[in-house]
């Protein structure tokens, strides 16, 4: 823990992952080469998810690495960093990243409907971070940009554009019928 | 698409997939579409030919849907090579430029991480990220600042240029303000600047931003500041302060964190934020209560001492290991401050012992409480009484051996010794071969110290020759043999002491003896000594015994060899110097022979042998626009000292050191050792081409006055560490004793005293006496040492503080007379 100056980098995220209820992986990605083989990857997963399930205490210092996390219904969300790492920025990643998450999964976030939406939850875990450069931490950017299913979004939570576009389609193909 | 899982795909098989995948561009869906992008780029490191979706990803690239376009560009780059990259240059210029900021982002990122492949494609696209930082999105921003700080890295006036400008103009991103910090402090840290540079003070105005992610950055990047005084710390304190009371646990985590790390340093700084630490001990987050607590162990009072660590252990058993390591360290700072307090302190460190925990936690008690013992006399009874607890039920090999070692070494001397054997017995006849052959060297210490113990010892180590392992056994019988003696001076060289040479060394010599085989029995003395390492007092703490190959115990150095033996290896390989004998000893510092910034620099280390000494002379030519070649260090001839040879360094290119040697051959005389020669530096030299290196074919001679160097006594003395000083001094004996008194003039305190004959002698304080005790006007220095040729010496000097200077009285016992006679005047 001793403290020395960082070498400035834009590589500030080592690893974000969503585990389930029982420690076990639904999906993780690692941005550099701490843990090199899945093995690894996995016992350190276990042994965080012991140290964090109970206490919900959204931060702890584990193995030498700063990890920010955050529970919902029976999903737990983890942003990695270096034990140097600024903890607010690693924090407004997850908060980002579970935003995003839940306006993708409206508001429902729990397993089943995690895995029902996996594609897009990969696309938005690939939006939010780009071999450990964080990309944007800005829920409603993420979705914007991952933007599937729009029609399936509620109206309230679209731009006034994007209401008019799908209005205008619908129209077109009733026409075309 | 779920490479994510356990299997690793094989690159064949990856190949197909590949393929089958890129059919998918024909897809409209555009998710799938996009998932295909994910897909590319996960599986460009296990497929082969990925090159060929290039093309179509270009097409994307430069297609006119956005949504496309960011991917697009991200997964190009990582599959595309050195080569390729020239292909996609203009592509990625105008990408960067893109005035839809997920497109700029992507390519900043992309060519963020092409740039640690191909540093001179990226080197090109200085402008259009110049362009992009002054975007009005934030992440292009923080993006394209992070790009030029990459591309400027090197050039430290760029660097400089790039924070000045961009702290003038306000940033938006608050990650670029820390980005921005980050680079200002790593400035400040490179070049020492002091608080009035302009990079702190844009680090102080960081405070007063309204982004807490970016007052949190400049408070850490204050806090880190090497020189930084408590005054500077206030402002960052403050802030911190006020995050303590923060609604968010991540806010009060990093706070206290940071606080932490100022209490290391500045715990007077802290004592402000006493009150919100206080409330942050009940916090449900365990790792902010620990972190709290011991920042108040650090800054906290004598009198609040009690408390808190009530406090601890009530959640001691929640936390993790590495917070337990913190507490524990904290605790051993805190019982050195306040030595009275250790009574509590130690039972709290015993009752931690007990608990479980893994061998890094046990490691970091046992160093706590060993230092405690050392530090405070009064502290060592029940220390190592916690500890034989300890090894009672020690499952770690390491320690209990650390531990039996420790009991050796300090249990004869505390009052009642015999309790400690049956400890030390109950490993004989429990543990493994590791820990019984410890356990035997440290009873065999017991027999050698104490006289009425001795029958007792010998019993039970006889019954330790039965032993079922080699070493054990072999250890058993030599101590027998050793402590039937008898004699003083046996106990002493073969017990008490252990044998002071370079495991490495000894290696070395050893292996040439077999390869060479002569009549002649092999000679300890032609071994080096071990160099004692500077932190002499982890040394000993770290002593655990080896088995060894030797029948004797040594204590080990440092697996690692160390620095003489590295010298060592050096000047063997030099033909000039091979019968020269074995090293003696490397001076531990290079003297600077020139100032730091002149044309040459020039250091020199002195390598001493028994007959002769060599100099090492380091050179760095630090213009560029010469060669020096056929370099030498000319040396002037003095009374007794005889310069017999030069090896001259070839060639001496711009800012890349090279080595020349000078032989000299000590005098005959034995008392004769200390000299001083002046000496010049004389080279030939050859103007070049500063940018190629290649240098004119004429030159000419020139040469450069160097400062004198000198050969002290310390030079021929090795630093040898005895444990137990007082058993030497008897078995040298009062053959070759000298004695007599000084009047140290200068000296104004005990401590500078004993600092500079220390280093007049190139000695090893013993038994702790180099520190001497507050308050105290008079103090004993042991010191030991071998002196050139092998001959042992020991030094006792007691010091008395007598109106406004320090008088000593010197005692010197060596083997040698003429040695006793050199340590004597070298103080005059």
């Amino acid at each position: 823990m001793d403290s020395q100056i960082l070498e400035p980098s834009l590589y500030s995220v080592k690893a974000i992952m969503i585990l389930d209820n029982d420690g076990n992986r639904l999906m993780a990605k690692y941005f550099d080469d701490q843990f090199p083989s899945a093995k690894e990857q996995k016992t350190f997963e276990k042994n965080l998810f012991n140290k964090t399930h109970r206490a919900n205490a959204e931060i702890i210092m584990f193995e030498g690495l700063t990890c920010v996390y955050r529970s919902n219904v029976d999903l737990f969300f983890y942003v990695v960093g270096s034990s140097n790492e600024n903890e607010l920025i690693l924090s407004s990643v997850l908060n980002g990243f579970y935003e995003a998450i839940s306006q993708i999964l409206r508001r429902n976030v729990e397993k089943r409907s995690l895995l029902e939406n996996l594609d897009a939850v990969f696309l938005a875990m690939d939006e939010i971070c780009d071999g450990g450069i964080i990309l944007d931490c800005d829920s409603s950017s993420i979705v914007s940009k991952v933007a599937i299913r729009t029609d399936d979004i509620p109206i309230g939570e679209q731009t006034v554009s994007q209401v008019i576009q799908t209005a205008k389609e619908q129209i077109k193909w009733s026409l075309l019928k | 698409m779920i490479n994510q899982g356990d299997q690793t795909i094989g690159s064949t098989e990856a190949t197909e997939a590949f393929f089958a995948m890129t059919k998918l561009f024909q897809s409209k869906d555009a998710t799938l579409r996009r998932l295909m992008y994910m897909g590319i780029k996960d599986m460009s490191k296990i497929a082969n030919d990925v090159i060929i979706v290039t093309s179509s990803l270009m097409k994307d690239m430069t297609g006119k849907d956005d949504q496309f376009r960011g991917p697009a560009i991200r997964a190009l780059c990582s599959i595309t090579d050195t080569t390729m990259l020239q292909s996609i240059e203009r592509y990625m210029k105008q990408a960067i430029v893109d005035k839809c900021h997920a497109v700029a982002s992507a390519a900043l990122v992309s060519s963020l991480h092409l740039s640690k492949g191909s540093q001179d494609v990226t080197k090109r696209w200085v402008n259009e990220a110049q362009e992009a930082v002054s975007s009005d999105n934030i992440m292009v921003q923080y993006h394209a600042l992070g790009l030029l700080y990459h591309i400027k890295k090197h050039d430290k006036l760029a660097v400089t240029k790039l924070v000045s400008k961009f702290s003038k103009h306000s940033l938006k991103s608050p990650y670029a303000y820390c980005l921005l910090i980050r680079i200002a402090s790593k400035l400040i840290a490179d070049e020492d600047a002091g608080s009035d540079s302009p990079m702190y003070e844009f680090i102080e105005n960081c405070l007063r931003h309204k982004n807490e992610i970016v007052i949190y950055e400049a408070a850490h990047a204050m806090v880190n500041m090497k020189g930084i005084t408590t005054k500077e710390l206030a402002p960052a304190v403050s802030v911190l302060q006020l995050f303590c009371s923060s609604p968010k646990p991540t806010l009060r985590f990093a706070a206290v964190r940071t606080l932490n790390r100022v209490a290391m340093k500045h715990p007077a700084a802290v004592t402000t934020c006493n009150l919100d630490l206080e409330n942050l001990i009940t916090d449900t987050n365990r790792s902010i209560a620990t972190l709290a607590i011991t920042t108040l162990l650090k800054t906290g009072s004598e009198s609040s001492v009690d408390r808190l660590m009530k406090q601890i252990s009530t959640f001691m058993s929640e936390i993790s290991d590495e917070f337990k390591i913190v507490v524990v360290q904290a605790i051993q700072s805190l019982c050195l401050k306040y030595p009275r307090k250790h009574n509590v302190m130690m039972n709290f460190l015993s009752s931690m012992l007990r608990d479980e925990g893994g061998f890094e936690y046990k490691k970091a008690i046992v160093d706590s409480i060993i230092i405690i013992i050392e530090d405070n006399s009064e502290a060592k009874e029940a220390g190592l009484a916690h500890l034989c607890e300890f090894i009672e039920d020690c499952e770690h090999t390491v320690l209990a051996t650390r531990i039996l070692h420790l009991l050796g070494r300090e249990g004869p001397r505390t009052p009642t010794p015999s309790k400690y054997i049956r400890f030390i017995y109950n490993r004989v006849i429990l543990e493994n071969a590791a820990v019984r052959a410890a356990a035997v060297t440290a009873m065999a210490k017991f027999g050698a110290h104490c006289e009425e113990l001795l029958e007792s010892c010998i019993v039970l180590l006889e019954r330790c020759e039965l032993d079922s392992d080699d070493e054990v056994r072999d250890r058993a019988t030599f101590y027998v043999h050793v402590l039937r003696e008898r004699q003083k001076a046996l106990n002493s060289a073969y017990i008490l002491n252990g044998l002071q040479v370079s495991v490495v060394g000894l290696e070395r010599a050893l292996h040439q003896y077999t390869l060479e085989p002569s009549d002649k029995p092999f000679d300890m003395k032609s071994v080096p000594l071990a160099t004692q390492p500077l932190t002499e007092q982890r040394s000993t703490a770290g002593g655990a015994k080896e088995p060894g190959d030797t029948v004797t115990s040594k204590p080990t150095e440092k697996v690692a060899s160390s620095r003489q033996d590295v010298y060592a290896e050096q000047l063997a390989g030099i033909p000039e110097f091979a019968n020269l004998g074995p090293l003696f000893k490397s001076s531990s510092l290079p003297v600077e022979l020139t100032e730091s910034e002149t044309e040459y620099v020039v250091r020199c280390i002195k390598h001493t042998y028994s007959r002769y000494m060599v100099f090492q002379f380091d050179c760095t030519n630090t213009l560029n626009d010469q060669v020096l070649e056929k370099v030498t260090v000319h040396m002037e001839n003095t009374d007794d000292f005889q310069v017999l040879k030069c090896v001259p360094c070839p060639k001496l290119p711009y800012d890349s050191p090279g080595t020349t040697y000078t032989l000299v051959r000590l005098p005959e005389e034995a008392t004769a050792v200390t000299g001083t020669f002046s000496c010049t530096l004389k080279f030939i030299v050859k103007d070049c081409d500063p940018n190629t290196g290649e240098a004119d074919d004429e030159g000419y001679d020139d040469e450069y006055v160097l400062e004198d160097v000198e050969v002290s006594v310390a030079d021929h003395v090795q630093k040898v560490m005895k444990p137990n000083f007082g058993a030497s001094w008897d078995e040298v004996g009062p053959d070759n004793e000298m004695e007599d008194t000084f009047a140290l003039s200068t000296m104004k305190t005990l401590d500078d005293a004993v600092k500079n004959i220390i280093q007049y002698l190139g000695m090893q304080p013993c038994e702790r006496s180099d520190k001497v005790p507050e308050g105290k006007s008079a103090h004993t220095l042991y010191l030991a040492g071998v002196y050139r040729g092998g001959h042992d010496a020991l030094v006792q000097a007691k010091l008395a503080m007598a109106d406004g200077g320090v008088t000593m009285q010197l005692t010197v016992r060596s083997t040698d007379p003429n040695v006793s006679e050199v340590l004597v005047s070298a103080i005059g």
